[in-house]
């Protein structure tokens, strides 16, 4: 029992660190198109960019939000090259987006190396139902419920989130009103990179990220996504949080090794069994 | 104050308006009427600066506000959600405005657009676009798949919003009965040209245009001579 509640709640930390990355490819896809396939790389570099940060130059908090903020800027840049060509088709900017992670991959192995990084967490832990719980796991998960409200709340209250959703549900009227739909496709990037760059530093004190990291996250972010149809932020963060109990699950009773290939194969049957789901959602 | 001077707009190398110019006057209320494929949708996108035109300018003094041909509604979200985007590139959106103009929207400001009627979506639509503060309203098929009963009332609410609040409307219409009968002028496009212009009363009596456009017109003919102000002479 012990055990199993261990394996729940590394798997809710993990999958909140999914759903983050998840939920930037959705804001990114609602409103471009455009499947952002460099949010997995923006993870790594928020958290390299948190390890460096932190070791010395900044405190705990200014830190990470230094690195998450970078990974705005770095979304925001990988945007301009995938959508930043008026009338640039979503498929060319899919690669374009793959070309930008390959880039990122290696200014990571340029600025950090090719060791694993770990930046310091939130150290300690507490006792849940008899399992000693790393304080850093929870941590994960609050500032995931708070970037998923905060997330809910900027869409639904705020001018510019109305702006952006206008642009996501009907991009001719958006401009008829006099929306600048490329310029929302733009700060849909840069959200997603700030949303990527925070799975990234959340999730680096407790699994080591290097450059090849990204791949495994990008999938797992991707996984989650798609049981979210692309377009839900909300079905992205139950699509996440199964994800990655499915894998802690998996990693503790049956092989650690099967991770990536669990989020592969749940992928997969999720892109099945909603496949009408996508069609009537495309439809509309 | 709108003033639309040879314009020519292509879809590579089809030409969709061929040198088209027109004026519309302050407080004016005038009709585009024609066939399918004349032109009239993507003349009044480049009036609006939604389509970039090839040659000739469109210039005009005051605000332009578009309804949309098929409502477009931002169907997920609410009706006030829906009119606030309206004033997007305005500060001080103000809905009180548009619900005296428009009571019912007050109504179901909190109901998704997208569950509205055919009717409700096009009140909406021209709501959403007197949100801009618009000088002119530009009007894409405002009778289109909406029941005469609710054409009748949208109609008399842009009569309301010219009179009141002296809104300019240049309404491309199918429907030249409502055309003429709404708009005291009118201009007639056929393959992207203006073929015919003049006031909407001696536009139903010519020949040319009754035969090309409006088969018999008896009925119509007795509407427009009941609405439509005394005449001059039809231009070309």
């Amino acid at each position: 029992m012990t055990e199993l509640v261990a394996y729940l709640i590394s798997g809710i930390a993990l999958g909140s660190s999914f759903a983050l990355i998840g939920s930037g490819f959705v804001v990114v896809h609602r409103v471009t198109r455009v499947v952002n396939f460099a949010q997995g790389s923006l993870a790594i570099v928020g958290g390299m960019a948190s390890a460096t940060l932190l070791d010395g130059r900044l405190p705990h908090g200014l830190g990470e939000i230094a690195a998450v903020l970078l990974c705005g800027v770095v979304g925001l840049a990988v945007g301009l090259l995938a959508i930043g060509r008026r009338g640039t088709h979503p498929l060319i900017s899919l690669i374009v987006t793959l070309g930008a992670s390959m880039l990122i991959s290696a200014a990571v192995i340029w600025l950090w190396g090719q060791d694993p990084v770990s930046p310091p967490g939130l150290s300690g832990s507490v006792t849940i139902l008899g399992a000693d719980v790393q304080r850093q796991r929870l941590l994960v998960v609050a500032a995931t419920v708070l970037a998923f409200v905060a997330l809910a709340l900027f869409f639904s209250r705020s001018h510019l989130g109305k702006g952006l959703t206008a642009s996501a549900s009907n991009p001719f009227a958006a401009r008829m009103v006099g929306i600048d739909v490329r310029r929302m496709g733009l700060l849909a990037f840069g959200l997603a990179g700030i949303l990527g760059g925070l799975a990234g530093v959340l999730i680096a004190p407790s699994v080591a990220l290097s450059f090849s990291s990204d791949l495994p996250l990008a999938l797992s972010g991707f996984a989650a996504a798609v049981f979210g149809g692309l377009t839900s932020p909300l079905r992205t963060l139950f699509g996440g949080l199964s994800l990655g109990v499915a894998g802690q699950l998996t990693a503790g009773y049956l092989n650690g090794s099967y991770q990536t290939e669990m989020a592969l194969f749940l992928m997969v049957v999720i892109m099945i069994v909603r496949s009408s789901a996508f069609v009537q959602e495309e439809a509309k | 104050m709108l003033h639309v001077e040879d314009l020519v707009v292509r879809y590579g190398s089809a030409v969709a308006v061929d040198g088209v110019s027109f004026e519309v006057g302050e407080g004016e209320m005038v009709a585009l009427v024609g066939p399918n494929g004349a032109g009239k949708s993507t003349l009044i996108n480049a009036i609006s600066g939604l389509v970039p035109p090839h040659s000739g300018t469109v210039a005009c003094e005051g605000r332009i506000a578009q309804v949309p041909e098929g409502r477009q509604m931002f169907a997920d979200m609410s009706v006030e959600d829906n009119l606030l985007l309206g004033g997007w590139s305005i500060r001080n959106r103000d809905l009180g405005e548009v619900y005296d103009l428009l009571p019912d929207l007050a109504g179901m400001r909190k109901r998704k657009a997208g569950r509205l009627s055919g009717g409700q979506q096009q009140m909406v639509a021209v709501g959403r676009a007197l949100m801009g503060r618009p000088d002119l309203l530009a009007i894409d098929e405002l009778s289109l798949g909406l029941a005469p009963l609710v054409v009748a009332e949208l109609a008399e609410h842009l009569r309301f919003l010219n009179r009141e609040r002296g809104t300019a409307v240049l309404l491309v219409e199918q429907e030249v009965t409502l055309a003429f009968d709404v708009c005291p002028r009118a201009l007639v496009l056929e393959a992207g040209r203006v073929i015919a212009a003049g006031p909407s009363a001696e536009l139903a009596r010519s020949e040319t245009v009754r035969k090309a456009y409006f088969g018999d017109l008896v009925g119509a003919e007795t509407m427009v001579a009941a609405t439509a102000p005394e005449t001059s002479e039809v231009s070309r």
